[in-house]
């Protein structure tokens, strides 16, 4: 055993050890330790260096509110994770960890150089000193921010754990293990409620399962053995959940609430592989006990922040629990009884105690205890300072004046190698708060609690304000009892034996004789502000407690304030005059504590990260080597490379081949709308800008749909199939927006309408054939059909079979071409396209993708939505106005179409673009100007698609200018990075104005 | 996360459903009589309120029917849901 360890624990088991190492050095713990305990073990307190004046720092606490032991573990692997609390890691074999925030090492770190410069970087100093010059910025200041801000190092390879996500329901959920949530999970289990306890520790039974103290006493036995026997008897329990390790994140209305569990955090790495790292709970409880407890907060006085200063409690959880002393001359530093229980563990142990004690006495049961003992207690009087740079060797002490808010009388120095410091306790109401709760301030001992309206949800122990046993175990019997409705529990008549405090009294910020200026009072330790800095920022004029935090950057660290809060409110109050219930506090926002992103995302990683839709010729496609294209969740057939193809290469092949003879694209992605009912004619007449009424059975029409802005939502051709029947269909990636905006039309605008929506997007598959030979390939398929240009004209539909198939054929052409669509049930698709591809043969039918399909419609001037429009876009703009109707007297966005700013003759509008230099390809996006060489430059639009023409071969571009109607013909430019490119203004239709290839 | 009762299945997580905006604010049937001022009140004019509000959802990963919801913003306590053209409960 080292020297530190000084007693045997049930908790830790000492024929275990484990090796690990603290910044490349090996250092032995045992199972059960935590790094921290386990670095106390060897006397090591120096973990890291703070993060604006690199100070030393030590441990400070046993859990989740740690701010200055936060460590990188396992460095240069692929399992490496920064800002990890010493505190509430597990120590298992081989664990690596090192620390943050020093450079070149923990023990000579240069950026301590900061600790003597502190007086010129007050709070605000980023914000007050790289204003200017301007020209520094990016160079010099940057860099330098950069350099200094962030802890750890973020992991740079993929991270090779395994994450979970699960979903719970309960009737009871306990928020907390200690002795309140063990008492009110047993009453909820025992009354046959589904119950589920979490505690973010390995153990149960929160401070009171190490309390061996004779004062407090539970049936007249010590309060952890009477606790141990509860817990045994809760896991006996059939209906209860126990989930330790597992931490409350986030609280959402309505009782939803996310806990993590760390189910192989603290296994040693060679049994890590095979077991989730961790897993994330969606719990939705009837009712949640919230039992989370209290954090004990530190004291504010000048040079509060040496290595060997530590919480009275978490020096007493590392004697009780872990057997390890963090000193051995040990002095106690208090405003309130409970770190006498500190003291008194000490003393049995035969450690060296002294305590100072703000108050002029105690006459309390405990303090009686320990005066008895001999223990040496320095009544009404604060440390004005202390000594030692890399652990705390001395302090200074001083009285109190008589109202506390100065100093007096001789200074008293006494050695020390740790010095407990206990502030009172401040309940966690986070739980509460994040819920929705409100809170109560409580002016006797400074506490906000939390305020209870709501019926599902109740608060108990400490963290509802309760600090002393018998009040404990009462109230949370009573208040458990009528929460859940039940009469009887085996804690009605139990006898427990407590220490009351009578005597209390707080200072935030103790006095010193030394002026405020020159001392360094730490309120939040891990961003290193002080009680001087928050009256800085109130003296520049801050007011809020939000805009304080803020500026100070208090509470801001990854312990988001947990031991800081209270103290910067209660300095605030007190410098500002104001009651501390007035100000209020800052919101506590989930998670609770820093939650890792493989949790958040679950099993949502790599082919699991979105959902992938193929289509039916999906393999086909990977057979003929098809790069693909995302299209919302879609996989489309992008190009098609023949040899060693680059994408220009395959499009230019491809886009000639569907213009010379025939090409075959897969069209199964477009968004497919059934329509029924007596009323659909008058239906598309309202949600489209056209005219529906007099379209004959079995013809198609193309379609613009607007938002009821005036805005193009959508395009797409609709098939009337039958008297009261149509077949609507949609762009690829708007297909369920289109779908919803129609339902919620037809549900709470028209439900006169007599009209049924049936998405059947996956239930039909397309295969579009065009080209010049597309008709002599449609005829090799469907021999009997007759495809002469009256039996079957542009713009309508037959139905055909195909080996006994059904399927329905539309003449119509997104390419300017003569065009088919073959629609046909998925499962036949591939089938189908095999069959197109065989009688295609003898065209040379080419296969083309999306890139080569966006370059057709391209030359033909069609547009594609989302494209060319972006929600700013009338079909005015896009000089669409022959597919408005002037006669119908309304469809959803006309009257927006003659809104003072939609009949503005300056808005962008639709215009083709060529560049002077025919081979130049502009690039999409890029911006568009009138003249060059005046400064500010303005902008008058950009372009919206641009290809090169193998067609035409030249240089397209469409684009949209402000003004752009009236401008064919004039010259603009298109300034990129080195260089202009001269460009004039054309007609949007490069190919075919006339339309003589889709009657080809 | 809310659990919504839907008017048509009963509760389910607030995941299935979306929100759909201010509710009662009716299409107007004859909009070519109305002048730009007017149009743009029924258009971009909603009311975001702390307290009570009035709202329109849509049960869009279930029965995909559209209902109204009465809602307190400041404490999200869902005071009644009902169907689409019935007459908002008295709360």
């Amino acid at each position: 055993m080292t020297k530190y360890r000084i007693s045997k624990t049930r908790f830790v088991d000492q024929t275990k050890t484990v090796s690990f190492t603290f910044d490349g050095k090996l250092y032995h713990g045992f199972e059960g330790d935590t790094l921290a305990s386990a670095l106390l073990s060897n006397g090591i307190h120096l973990v890291g260096r703070s993060f604006k004046y690199h100070r030393p720092r030590g441990i400070m606490s046993c859990g989740s509110e740690e701010p200055n032991a936060i460590c990188q573990i396992n460095d240069n692997t692929d399992l490496t994770e920064p800002n990890v609390r010493a505190t509430e890691i597990e120590l298992y074999e081989g664990l690596k960890a090192s620390s943050q925030n020093c450079w070149p090492s923990l023990n000579f770190d240069i950026g301590g150089i900061n600790n003597f410069i502190s007086p010129f970087i007050p709070a605000g100093f980023y914000y007050k000193t790289f204003m200017w010059p301007k020209s520094f910025w990016k160079k010099i200041y940057e860099p330098l921010i950069r350099m200094s801000a962030g802890l750890g190092k973020s992991p740079t390879l993929p991270d090779p754990d395994i994450y979970d996500h699960k979903h719970e329901h309960c009737d009871v959920l306990v928020i907390g293990g200690g002795i309140s949530g063990i008492i009110s999970a047993k009453i909820a289990a025992k009354n046959n409620l589904k119950t589920i306890l979490i505690d973010d520790k390995n153990v149960l039974g929160g401070s009171t399962i190490y309390q061996n103290n004779k004062n407090f006493l539970i049936d007249n036995k010590k309060s952890s053995e009477w606790l141990m026997k509860e817990i045994a008897e809760l896991e006996e329990i059939k209906n209860l959940t126990i989930k330790t390790r597992t931490s409350l994140a986030a609280y959402h209305s309505y009782n939803y609430l996310l806990a993590k569990e760390n189910i192989s955090d603290h296994l040693p790495l060679d049994k890590k592989n095979d077991s989730i790292r961790q897993r994330l709970w969606k719990i939705r409880a009837d009712k949640v006990i919230v039992a989370a407890g209290a954090i004990e907060r530190p004291l504010v006085f000048n040079n509060n922040d040496r290595p060997g200063i530590i919480l009275a409690n978490s020096v007493k959880k590392y004697l009780d629990f872990y057997g390890v002393s963090s000193g051995l001359k040990n002095i106690i530093f208090t405003n309130n009884d409970s770190a006498y229980e500190t003291a008194l563990s000490l003393f049995e142990k035969g450690i060296s105690v002294k305590i100072i004690d703000i108050r002029k006495k105690s006459t309390s049961n405990i303090v009686k205890n320990a005066e008895e003992l001999g223990i040496q207690i320095y009544w009404n009087s604060t440390v004005v300072n202390t000594f030692g740079y890399k652990k705390v060797n001395s302090l200074e002490i001083m009285h109190l004046s008589e109202d506390g808010s100065n100093v007096k009388g001789n200074i008293i120095k006494i050695e020390c190698d740790c010095l407990a410091i206990s502030g009172g306790w401040t309940p966690m109401v986070h739980m509460h708060t994040q819920s929705g709760g409100k809170l109560d301030f409580r002016e006797i001992d400074q506490v906000f609690v939390p305020n209870e309206k709501n019926e599902n949800q109740i608060n108990v122990g400490s963290c509802n304000g309760e600090f002393e046993l018998e009040e404990i175990i009462k109230n949370t019997n009573n208040k458990i009892k009528k929460f859940l409705n039940v009469n009887e529990t085996d804690f009605d008549r139990l006898s427990v034996l407590g220490s009351k405090e009578f005597e209390k009294k707080n200072i935030w910020l103790l006095p010193n004789t030394i002026s405020e200026g020159k001392t360094k009072s730490f309120i939040d330790f891990q961003n290193d502000s002080t009680a001087k800095d928050i009256k800085l920022a109130l003296r520049e004029g801050f007011k809020s407690i939000e805009h304080v935090k803020r500026y100070t950057t208090t509470g801001m660290a990854t312990d988001q304030g947990k031991l800081s809060n209270m103290h910067a409110l209660g300095i605030i109050a007190d410098t500002a005059g104001v009651k501390m219930g007035t100000l209020g506090t800052t919101t506590f926002r989930p998670p609770f504590t820093p939650l890792t992103f493989g949790a958040l995302v679950g099993r949502n990683v790599g082919k699991f990260f979105e959902v992938i839709r193929k289509t039916p010729i999906h393999e086909w496609h990977i057979k003929h080597n098809a790069k693909f294209e995302n299209v919302g969740q879609w996989k489309r057939a992008w190009y098609y490379p023949l040899n060693d193809e680059n994408l220009h290469e395959a499009v230019q092949r491809e886009s000639k081949a569907a213009r010379d003879s025939a090409g075959i694209l897969d069209a199964s992605t477009l968004g497919k709308i059934d329509i029924q009912g007596t009323d659909a004619s008058e239906f598309l007449n309202r949600v489209y800008t056209n005219a529906w009424s007099k379209l004959g059975i079995g013809k198609c029409r193309y379609g613009l749909m607007l938002n009821e802005d005036g805005m193009v939502y959508d395009d797409g051709v609709t098939t009337r199939l039958g008297e009261n029947h149509y077949l609507m269909t949609t762009t690829t990636g708007g297909a369920a927006n289109v779908l919803s905006k129609l339902e919620d039309y037809l549900q709470t605008e028209w439900p006169e309408l007599d009209v049924y929506l049936t998405s059947v997007t996956d239930h039909y598959s397309t295969a579009s054939i065009c080209g010049p030979n597309s008709k002599k390939i449609l005829k090799k398929l469907f021999p009997d059909k007759d495809f002469s240009d009256e039996a079957f004209p542009h713009m309508s539909y037959q139905s055909a079979k195909i080996d006994n198939a059904e399927c329905r054929i539309m003449r119509i052409s997104f390419t300017g071409e003569l065009s088919y669509e073959i629609n046909i049930e998925s499962k036949y698709s591939k089938s189908l396209w095999e069959s197109c591809i065989i009688a295609g043969e003898e065209y040379k039918i080419t296969p083309y993708g999306t890139e080569t399909m966006h370059l057709l419609r391209a030359e033909k001037g069609f547009i594609i939505v989302g494209q060319d429009t972006d929600g700013t876009m009338t079909p005015i703009d896009l000089q669409m106005d022959w597919i408005v109707s002037k006669k119908k007297y309304d469809f959803i966005g006309k009257r927006s179409l003659y809104r003072s700013d939609t009949i503005r003759e300056d808005r962008k509008q639709l215009v083709g673009l060529l560049t002077d230099n025919p081979n130049e390809i502009l690039e999409e996006g890029a911006q568009i100007v009138s003249e060059l060489g005046q400064k500010p430059v303005q902008m008058i639009g950009h372009v919206t698609s641009s290809y090169f023409s193998p067609n035409l071969n030249k240089s397209i571009a469409l684009a949209v200018v402000k003004g752009g109607k009236k401008m064919k013909g004039q010259k603009l430019f298109v300034p990129m990075e080195n260089k202009n490119i001269n460009v004039t203004v054309s007609d949007f239709i490069f190919l075919d104005k006339e339309n003589k290839r889709i009657n080809a | 996360m809310f659990i919504i009762n839907c008017p048509y299945c009963g509760e389910r997580d607030q995941s299935e459903f979306s929100c759909g905006g201010e509710a009662h604010i009716v299409r107007p049937k004859q909009p070519t009589e109305l002048s730009d001022d007017e149009w743009a009140e029924y258009l971009f004019m909603r009311k975001n309120i702390k307290g009570v509000q009035f709202e329109r959802w849509n049960h869009i990963h279930g029965c995909r029917k559209w209902f109204n919801m009465i809602r307190d913003t400041s404490n999200d306590k869902i005071h009644a849901v009902y169907k689409m053209g019935e007459k908002p409960p008295v709360i």
